[in-house]
C-alpha cells in the first residue's frame, strides 16, 4: 500500500515536475519578450501618474513600472541595491545629475534627439547637464521654493518680503518644509547673500536665522506634511513651499495661493537621465521623448502627485492651467530665482549639522 | 526528543536547531554584523571606502555641540513617558478585562480591542493629526460649546505623538498583561481573600506581583517600538523636536550617508539592549 502510493507520488512528481520546467521555461520566455516592451523607471510621484504613463504605454507598447523615491540619497540606495541594468530611466533633481553621471551610472545623451531649443533658456545650464562635454539629463520640469500661503488668513502684500519667514507677525502660523538647502538659500537672500554665493563662512548667520525662525514655526515636515497643515488650518504659510503646494488645490481652495517674494527666490527643477547600464536604452529614450513632447510635458506639469512648470515651452496647456502655474509671470520669477545649490560634500554636510542643530533647538 | 534505533540514538532536538540557528543567523546576525561594519567605514566622494575608523562615533558625540546625543536623549524621554502613560492605561483596562467581564464577552471584547491594528499605521497617525488639527474634532466641538473662543493647535507637538503612540500601544500593553491575568490561578487570590486579604492587598500581593512578567514584556516591546519609531512623531510631531530615527532618516534621504546612519543605528540598538537586559534582570520575562 505504502509503496503503491509512493508510486504514484513519484509519478505524479514527475509529471510535476515536468509540467513545472516546461511552465518556467514559459515563463522566462514570455518574461524575456516582456522584457523588452518594458522599461523600469525610478522617479518622482509625479511620473506615476496613470493619466501621464498610459497614453504612452498605449501608443509604444511600453510598459513603464515605477518606482519612486522622495530624495536623492533614497534613489542612490536604491541604486546601490539593484543590479546593473535593472533601471533604465531616471528622474533627478537636476543638481545631482552631473554628480551621479560621475558615479558612472548616466548614458550620455544625443542633444538633438530632445526639443533642447524649447526648453526655457534659464533652464538649460550647460554645467548643470554636461559633464566632460558630454550631456547627461533633460530639464522636464521645474518650480520655486518660494512662500506658499492661504490668503485668506495672511496679508499677500506681506509674501512678496523674503523677511516673511522671520515675521513675528505669523507665529506659529509657518510651516517650514524640510529640506535644508532650498531652505537655507532662501534664508540666505533674506538676509542679503546671493545664493549662488554662499559660503560655510556665512553659515553662522543663517543658523542664528534659522533659530530665529524655529520659536515662530507651527511644524516642519515633508512636502504632504506640510501641505496637509495649510490645508488643514495647521498653518497659513509654507516657507519653501510653491506650486507643488498650491496649484493642484486651486480648484478646491482659490485661496492657497503662492508668490516669489520681491528679492527672489529659489528654483528647484528636475531632469531625465538614461542608465548606462539599461539593456533597453531605445525604449527609454522614446520615454524621454514622449515627456518632453508638448503633450508629455503638459500631462507631467499637471501631474495628480503635484503641478509645477513644464520645461518646453511649447507644453499644450490650456489657458486656464497656464494662468493657475502663472505661465505669463515665469520671465520676471525666472530672472529673480536661483538654481538649487550643488554644495560639495563638506559643505552639504555642514548645511545638514546647521539644519539637525535647527530641528533639535 | 530522541529517536531509537537498532544501531545508534539519535538526538533530533540537535540536529532540529540547526534550521533555526541558520535562520537567525542569516536574517539578524548577518544584517546586523553588516551594519556594524559599515558604521565603522568611511564615506568619501559619495562612496564607501572600507577603513576602520570611529570618526562616525566621535561625530555622534561631538559634532554639532552634541545634537545627535540630545536627539537620543528625546527619543529615551517621549519612549519613557509613552510607555508609562500606556502601562497607566492599559493595565486596569486588561484588568476589567481579565476579571470584571464575564467570559463570553472577553472574545469579543478583545476582537475590539485589536481592531485599530486592522488600519494601516500611518492612516491612523494622520487620523489623529486631523482630529488635533484646528479644523479637527475636538476643536470644532470646543469651540460649539464655547469653551475655546479660538482655535488651539493640538497637532505638531509632543504632546500629539505621544496621544499616537499611546493609543497604539495601549492595545499592545492591553494583550499582554491580559494574557498574563488570565493565567494566574483564581485559587492564588481565593485563598488570599480566604485568609482575610482585602481587595486591594490581593491585588497588591498576589495580582500585581504575578502579573509583573506581561507588564515587562508589553512595556519592553512598547519601549522598542516606539523608540525606533519615525512616522509617528513625524506625522504628529511635526519635527518641532529631533527625534534620534528622524536624525538616522535625515542622514540616509539626504546624503545616502549610510556610515553615519549606521553608526546612529547600532548606538540606538545599544540603547534598546541596555533596556532589555533591565527589564530582563529584574523580571522574570520567560513566565509570558
Amino acid at each position: 500500500m505504502i509503496r503503491s502510493h509512493l508510486r504514484i507520488s513519484r509519478r505524479r512528481l514527475l509529471k510535476t515536475g515536468a509540467a513545472g520546467a516546461a511552465a518556467v521555461g514559459t515563463f522566462s520566455i514570455i518574461g524575456r519578450a516582456r522584457a523588452a516592451e518594458e522599461i523600469n523607471a525610478l522617479v518622482w510621484c509625479d511620473h506615476s501618474d496613470p493619466a501621464l504613463l498610459k497614453p504612452f504605454e498605449d501608443t509604444y507598447g511600453i510598459k513603464v513600472n515605477t518606482k519612486e523615491f522622495a530624495a536623492t540619497g533614497e534613489a542612490l540606495a536604491i541604486l546601490e541595491q539593484s543590479q546593473p541594468g535593472d533601471w533604465d530611466v531616471l528622474v533627478l533633481d537636476t543638481v545631482d545629475i552631473t554628480k551621479v553621471a560621475a558615479m558612472g551610472h548616466l548614458a550620455a545623451l544625443t542633444k538633438s534627439d530632445y526639443p533642447w531649443d524649447d526648453i526655457f533658456p534659464q533652464l538649460t545650464t550647460e554645467s548643470l547637464h554636461f559633464l566632460n562635454g558630454k550631456l547627461y539629463g533633460i530639464p522636464e520640469k521645474f518650480g520655486y521654493n518660494t512662500v506658499a500661503y492661504n490668503s485668506s488668513k495672511v496679508d499677500p502684500a506681506d509674501m512678496r518680503k523674503a523677511s516673511v519667514l522671520w515675521n513675528e507677525k505669523y507665529k506659529g502660523r509657518i510651516a517650514i518644509y524640510d529640506y535644508y538647502v532650498p531652505l537655507m538659500q532662501m534664508v540666505a537672500i533674506g538676509i542679503g547673500i546671493i545664493p549662488p554665493q554662499l559660503t560655510q563662512d556665512q553659515l553662522p548667520a543663517i543658523k542664528a536665522k534659522l533659530l530665529e525662525m524655529k520659536p515662530l514655526a507651527a511644524l516642519i515636515g515633508d512636502v504632504v506634511t506640510v501641505q496637509n497643515a495649510l490645508v488643514s488650518g495647521s498653518a497659513d504659510i509654507i516657507a519653501g513651499g510653491g506650486e507643488f503646494a498650491t496649484a493642484g488645490l486651486h480648484g478646491e481652495n482659490p485661496a492657497l495661493d503662492w508668490v516669489l517674494p520681491d528679492e527672489g527666490g529659489i528654483r528647484w527643477m528636475q531632469s531625465l537621465a538614461i542608465f548606462e547600464k539599461s539593456k533597453r536604452k531605445e525604449a527609454a529614450s522614446k520615454f524621454v521623448k514622449y515627456i518632453m513632447s508638448p503633450a508629455g510635458q503638459a500631462r507631467l506639469a499637471t501631474s495628480a502627485c503635484y503641478w509645477a512648470m513644464p520645461a518646453n515651452n511649447k507644453a499644450a496647456l490650456s489657458d486656464e492651467q497656464k494662468k493657475i502655474l502663472r505661465w505669463d509671470e515665469q520671465p520676471t520669477f525666472l530672472s529673480k530665482s536661483y538654481h538649487y545649490m550643488s554644495p560639495n560634500p563638506e559643505m552639504d554636510k555642514a548645511m545638514l549639522e546647521v539644519w539637525t542643530e535647527f530641528l533639535n533647538a | 526528543m530522541t529517536v531509537l534505533t537498532p544501531h545508534c540514538r539519535l538526538d533530533l532536538t540537535r540536529w532540529a536547531t540547526w534550521p533555526a540557528a541558520l535562520w537567525t543567523g542569516l536574517f539578524f546576525l548577518l544584517p546586523l554584523l553588516i551594519m556594524l561594519a559599515v558604521s565603522f567605514s568611511a564615506r568619501v566622494d559619495n562612496r564607501m571606502l572600507a577603513v576602520f575608523t570611529l570618526d562616525n562615533y566621535a561625530a555622534f558625540f561631538t559634532q554639532g555641540g552634541g545634537v545627535y546625543v540630545a536627539a537620543l536623549l528625546n527619543s529615551v524621554e517621549v519612549t519613557a513617558i509613552v510607555t508609562l502613560v500606556s502601562l497607566a492605561v492599559a493595565y486596569p483596562l486588561a484588568y476589567i478585562l481579565a476579571y470584571g467581564v464575564p467570559a463570553r464577552w472577553q472574545r469579543l471584547l478583545l476582537v475590539v480591542i485589536v481592531l485599530p491594528f486592522w488600519t494601516s499605521y500611518v492612516i491612523r497617525s494622520y487620523s489623529w493629526l486631523l482630529v488635533l488639527s484646528e479644523k479637527g474634532v475636538i476643536n470644532q466641538v470646543m469651540m460649539a460649546l464655547g469653551l475655546f473662543d479660538q482655535p488651539i493647535g493640538l497637532g505638531n507637538t509632543r504632546g500629539a505623538t505621544v496621544l499616537g503612540f499611546v493609543h497604539f500601544f495601549t492595545m499592545l500593553l492591553t494583550l499582554t498583561i491580559y494574557a498574563n491575568l488570565v493565567q494566574i490561578k483564581e485559587s492564588y487570590r481565593k485563598a488570599a481573600a480566604d485568609l482575610g486579604a482585602s481587595p486591594l492587598q490581593v491585588f497588591l500581593r498576589i495580582t500585581l506581583p504575578l502579573s509583573l512578567p506581561g507588564v515587562a514584556v508589553g512595556a519592553f516591546l512598547t519601549f522598542v517600538l516606539a523608540i525606533g519609531d519615525y512616522i509617528t512623531p513625524q506625522i504628529l510631531g511635526g519635527s518641532r523636536e529631533l527625534l534620534l530615527p528622524q536624525a538616522i532618516m535625515l542622514q540616509i534621504s539626504r546624503q545616502a550617508n549610510f556610515e553615519m546612519a549606521s553608526a546612529m543605528s547600532m548606538v540606538l540598538m545599544l540603547v534598546v539592549s541596555a533596556a532589555f537586559l533591565l527589564f530582563a534582570r529584574h523580571l522574570r520575562m520567560e513566565r509570558v
